[in-house]
């Protein structure tokens, strides 16, 4: 249930192309063919109430308290299961009608307990409004019967209470867990008057398969299913609707509030990239905004070994600006930068770029997306034409053959994985490339034509190889490519992959995947229907991590499968903001809207606009930073919302450039990693606390609205302004508005963008201009953005990162559902209930070989570091494989990753490195190090000296 | 700024990627602009002195060509930067 009445139209809408007109107690009334009686009804205006119904589920028709009269018809019934028809004459309200209802409803009642006024629900209950529609004065049956008032709570849940004397086993939360969810966690068990609702096998919503994503909170109608924070504080009165700050899908939320606190997340049901789903970041993982441990006060110190000090924002900022122009004094211009994040809003990252560009007068811009997607832009820039995502999520929904490669949906992007999983239960084929056994191979109703699972580093050979099967074979779109594809470009392309060496029985001793699965998943792709590929970090983050993107667009070109919806090429990017931050011209050598530095043309608006002479040159990429920064070169760096220390490979040479550095400006809620090396900190605001944009990984660009205000008294928006103005470089907005206003002049995509345009159509996936006045859902549709598609061979070269017999394992890193990147934020919520620490998962042969037991601490060493975790033995990873994830900066992951990268675009190679693990007793140095010095930190914190 | 050793490595993946392409011409040419688009002036500057004092040790054949017909695009006049 969410507070903010919105209207529950019983049942989903249809979207049939015949109309019907029928007539509800005398209101005529005309709706889309296949729209239930119920829906009708509430769509004129005419109440029927209900208890088993909502309009996120399909009818169900066991509450029986929707039923009408239809004429001719004989019987009462439901009208939540009835469809429409042409001339019907139905009567939703008489006598006889009014009789039934409230007999229904003294028989839910007689099992319910009557503590409406103490209640969690209270005010916010389906039931008790049902109870008062339907006109219930008495329960003729009693309470001393058998009952289920003394069920007992479950609470194992830190955020939600199942409360099953409550329950009217409607089924709402079971078909939410099953049809949007699609996880099956939750069931009725026993029958008739024993049917109760049953996380698995009778055991608690902890021990179940359960994923938190509070769908069934959501959908049930009473206090049985409550939100934690609802029962504590009580219930919301108003709401604000805004972006969730986490993934790269963008939900929207309804903020649901008491004054100035918020009380509740609820996935807003016309959010158009997540429909009124969420997952259990989104929907519950916003504690950390409250967390103690937030600093609100600017602070700055000559030294990190010196205690910090508060000061005010004006003095903060002066320090800062006067620490860069001596730097920039002493060593020169280049020697100072910027880091944004993908954590960051498009006007923040923006702002970023504009003052690097403008105040520091370089091009020493870097985002975080350098470390993740950089080369999905680079890729599909050289073969599409443009840095994005061809699609949006709801493509998916007709594609026939869903190809997922390098990514892990169900825990990265859950609330796509739900619609993904959807697709396959309705009979999409679903081909699975990923080294792991992740979840989407084989779960609940879904299961993997094929898994290729493939030995990390290998992405671009299994590429070639299905590229050889689709040339070789004859499965080419011939007729496509020849309209819409450079056909010298094609032909060279063809004649690489139809090479012997590049067949899968070639590549199988390469990639570890049978000759037979490549044939038959590129048969499946390549003549399925609609194909659609979806990848992520396990493409990207590879030595050849370019050239794998730039496979995956030759794919799609060669067969057919862009252009329209159902097919594509997508990205699922990591955080809430890597599209719009690249968008934003956050890489050091473009300008936004992927423009590079060196054209003059492009140059010269954005000197006009901005009244200075930009620098022609490309600047630094992040690794270049740290490389500059050792060797005495680049002294100063300005972050925020970005933790180097805990996220980029080979975290010692990361921590030797910060302590090579004489300026570190950190701007961040929490005293990070990086900030603990740095000199000014100052106090950012989280998504709760701002105005902006962010755009997801469909290109939508929504708004994020200020629910509460930032404790420390500024947008981070506005801090970037007061610094380029005490850099000597004047900036004045006085809304993020004006800074939307502002890209809009000056990027050909965005012409059309703008905060009232964005709150007129809910969200604006670009290009938005003159061509697209309201956005553009599927891309490249008559013709590519860069005329004819571009075909680039793919030859492989193997990743530098060898095994041998010193590391004979390969490490691969990746991400859990409840976890969000560095952790920052779910680190300080409930979410660590379910990983509160990082593990290493290493197949039970290897762990046999090594001595290693179910929870062992092993020692992880690689020719970057060593560090120690606790073992998980699971045959999830194949033999030869070990994997972690990176959310605790204690257990270094990243310790061990090493500075390889992708030879296009310096995105690191964090998908393999070789290691050996053996089982250890003690924390390695490197820890033990990092224990001191976070200690050590922590206390120069705790004595901080108070203005 | 990297070590040479780091911007050899970096300049031979890039050659690596461009070695393939059929047309010689446009493999060097890509090698060459990559560099250029890609690059900072200083990193560029610093391949350039190992290929004039150094001879270009460890650089593929690829890289040294490419960056031996481009010179004049890949090291415009000095900048003002540092």
């Amino acid at each position: 249930m969410t507070a903010i009445h919105e209207i529950d139209y019983g049942t989903p809408a249809r979207e049939g192309a015949q109309a019907v007109t029928l007539t509800i107690d005398g209101v005529p009334v005309t709706v889309p063919e296949g729209t239930s009686v119920m829906r009708a009804a509430i769509t004129a205006g005419v109440g029927i109430p209900k208890l088993c119904a909502t309009d996120s589920l399909e009818a169900f028709g066991s509450c029986r308290l929707c039923l009408v009269q239809i004429e001719g018809r004989r019987g009462f019934p439901a009208s939540c299961t009835t469809p429409v028809e042409p001339g019907m004459k139905v009567t939703t309200q008489n006598q006889q009608i009014g009789k039934l209802r409230r007999g229904v409803m003294e028989l839910y009642i007689s099992d319910h307990p009557l503590d409406c006024l103490t209640c969690a629900a209270n005010g916010d209950c389906e039931l008790q409004d049902v109870a008062g529609e339907v006109g219930l004065r008495e329960v003729r049956y009693g309470y001393e019967g058998a009952n289920h008032l003394k069920a007992e709570k479950d609470t194992s849940n830190s955020y939600f209470t199942f409360d099953p004397s409550k329950c009217i086993v409607c089924s709402r939360c079971v078909r939410a867990c099953e049809d949007i969810q699609g996880t099956f966690a939750l069931t009725i068990s026993g029958r008739g008057f024993d049917s109760v609702v049953s996380p698995g096998q009778l055991g608690t919503f902890m021990e179940s398969e359960c994923v938190s994503c509070g769908a069934c909170v959501q959908a049930c109608p009473t206090a049985t299913l409550m939100e934690n924070t609802v029962i504590e504080a009580g219930t919301p009165s108003h709401s604000v609707i805004t972006t969730c700050g986490y993934c790269g899908v963008g939900c929207a939320f309804e903020a649901e509030m008491k004054g100035s606190e918020v009380v509740r997340m609820t996935p807003y049901k016309d959010g158009q990239a997540n429909h009124g789903h969420s997952c259990v970041k989104g929907r519950f993982a916003w504690g950390y905004a409250t967390h103690p441990d937030r600093i609100t006060k600017p602070m700055i110190r000559h030294s990190i070994s010196d205690p910090w000090r508060e000061v005010s924002w004006e003095e903060a900022i002066g320090y800062a600006a006067s620490e860069f122009k001596r730097i920039q004094a002493k060593y020169g211009r280049g020697a100072v930068g910027a880091i944004s994040s993908s954590r960051c809003s498009n006007e923040e990252t923006y702002l970023m770029q504009k003052l690097v560009r403008t105040a520091f007068g370089n091009n020493n811009i870097d985002t975080c997306a350098r470390v993740c997607h950089s080369p999905t832009g680079y890729g599909l820039k050289q073969t599409l034409g443009e840095s994005a995502g061809t699609q949006n999520f709801d493509s998916v929904r007709t594609a026939d053959v869903i190809f997922v490669i390098g990514a892990n949906p169900t825990d990265a992007h859950p609330v796509f994985a739900s619609y993904m999983k959807r697709r396959i239960r309705e009979g999409a084929r679903l081909i699975v490339a990923d080294p792991r056994r992740i979840d989407l191979v084989r779960s609940a109703h879904v299961e993997a034509d094929y898994h290729l699972k493939l030995r990390p580093g290998t992405n671009v050979a299994l590429l070639s190889s299905l590229a050889h099967v689709i040339v070789t074979e004859g499965l080419v779109q011939e007729a496509f490519v020849a309209e819409r594809c450079d056909p010298a470009s094609f032909e060279a392309w063809r004649a690489f992959v139809a090479k012997p060496e590049n067949s899968p029985e070639a590549m199988e001793a390469v990639t570890g995947v049978s000759a037979a699965d490549v044939r038959g998943a590129a048969r499946l792709y390549a003549t399925g229907g609609n194909a659609a590929i979806y990848y992520g970090l396990g493409v990207t983050e590879h030595s050849q991590g370019s050239t794998a993107v730039i496979g995956i667009a030759n794919l799609a070109m060669a067969t057919g499968n862009v252009g329209r919806e159902g097919v594509g090429v997508n990205p699922l990017r990591g955080q809430n903001n890597v599209q719009g931050s690249c968008d934003m011209g956050s890489f050091p050598h473009e300008l936004p809207g992927y423009r590079h530095v060196l054209d003059d043309t492009v140059r010269s608006s954005f000197e006009s606009a901005w009244g200075i002479s930009l620098d022609p040159e490309p600047g630094l990429r992040i690794p270049n930073m740290f490389a500059a920064s050792i060797d005495g070169s680049f002294k100063g760096l300005y972050l925020e919302g970005e933790d180097i220390a805990q996220s980029d490979p080979n975290t010692q040479h990361v921590t030797a450039a910060l302590t090579a550095m004489e300026c570190i400006v950190v701007q961040d809620l929490f005293l990070n990693e990086t900030a603990k090396f740095a000199h000014v900190f100052l106090p950012g605001s989280s998504f709760l606390e701002k105005n902006g944009t962010f755009t997801n990984a469909e290109r939508r660009i929504s708004r994020v609205r200020k629910v509460t205000e930032p404790p420390a008294g500024k947008e981070d928006w506005e801090i970037t302004v007061m610094l380029a103005n005490a850099l000597g470089y004047p900036m004045h907005y006085d809304h993020p508005s004006e800074i939307m206003d502002e890209i809009a002049r000056l990027t050909p995509t965005f012409t059309g963008v703008s905060y009232e345009r964005i709150d007129e159509l809910g969200s604006i996936q670009w290009p938005c201009n003159d061509a697209s006045p309201e956005g553009t859902p599927t891309m490249h549709i008559d013709q590519f953005v860069r005329g004819k598609g571009r075909f680039l061979i793919t030859e492989y070269v193997p990743t530098a990162e060898k095994v041998n017999r010193k590391y004979p394992l390969i490490l691969t890193t990746g991400r859990i559902l409840s976890q969000y990147n560095v952790g920052a934020q779910t680190r300080r919520t409930h979410n660590v209930d379910w990983h509160e620490e990082d593990r290493l998962e290493i197949h039970p042969h290897d762990a046999e070989e090594r001595g290693i037991r179910e929870g062992d601490w092993v020692g992880i060493v690689s020719r970057a570091g060593e560090t120690t975790q606790r073992a998980t033995i699971t045959e999830r990873v194949q033999p030869g494989v070990v994997y972690t994830t990176f959310h605790h900066p204690e257990s270094g992951a990243n310790v061990i990753t090493t500075e390889n990268s992708d030879w296009a675009t310096n995105c690191p190679e964090y998908k393999v490195t070789a290691v050996q693990v053996m089982p250890v007793f003690r924390s390695s140095e490197w820890q033990n190090r990092f224990k001191q010095f976070t200690e050590e930190q922590l206390a120069l914190l705790e004595q901080r000296i108070t203005s | 700024m990297n070590s040479i050793e780091e911007l050899i490595r970096m300049a031979n993946q890039i050659g690596q990627f461009h070695q393939s392409f059929p047309d010689r011409a446009e493999g060097l040419n890509g090698t060459a602009m990559h560099i250029r688009r890609f690059w900072d002036p200083r990193m560029r500057r610093a391949l350039l002195a190992h290929i004039d004092e150094a001879g270009g040790a460890g650089l593929d054949e690829i890289v040294l060509e490419a960056i031996r017909s481009y010179r004049q695009e890949l090291f415009p006049p000095e900048q003002p930067v540092t």
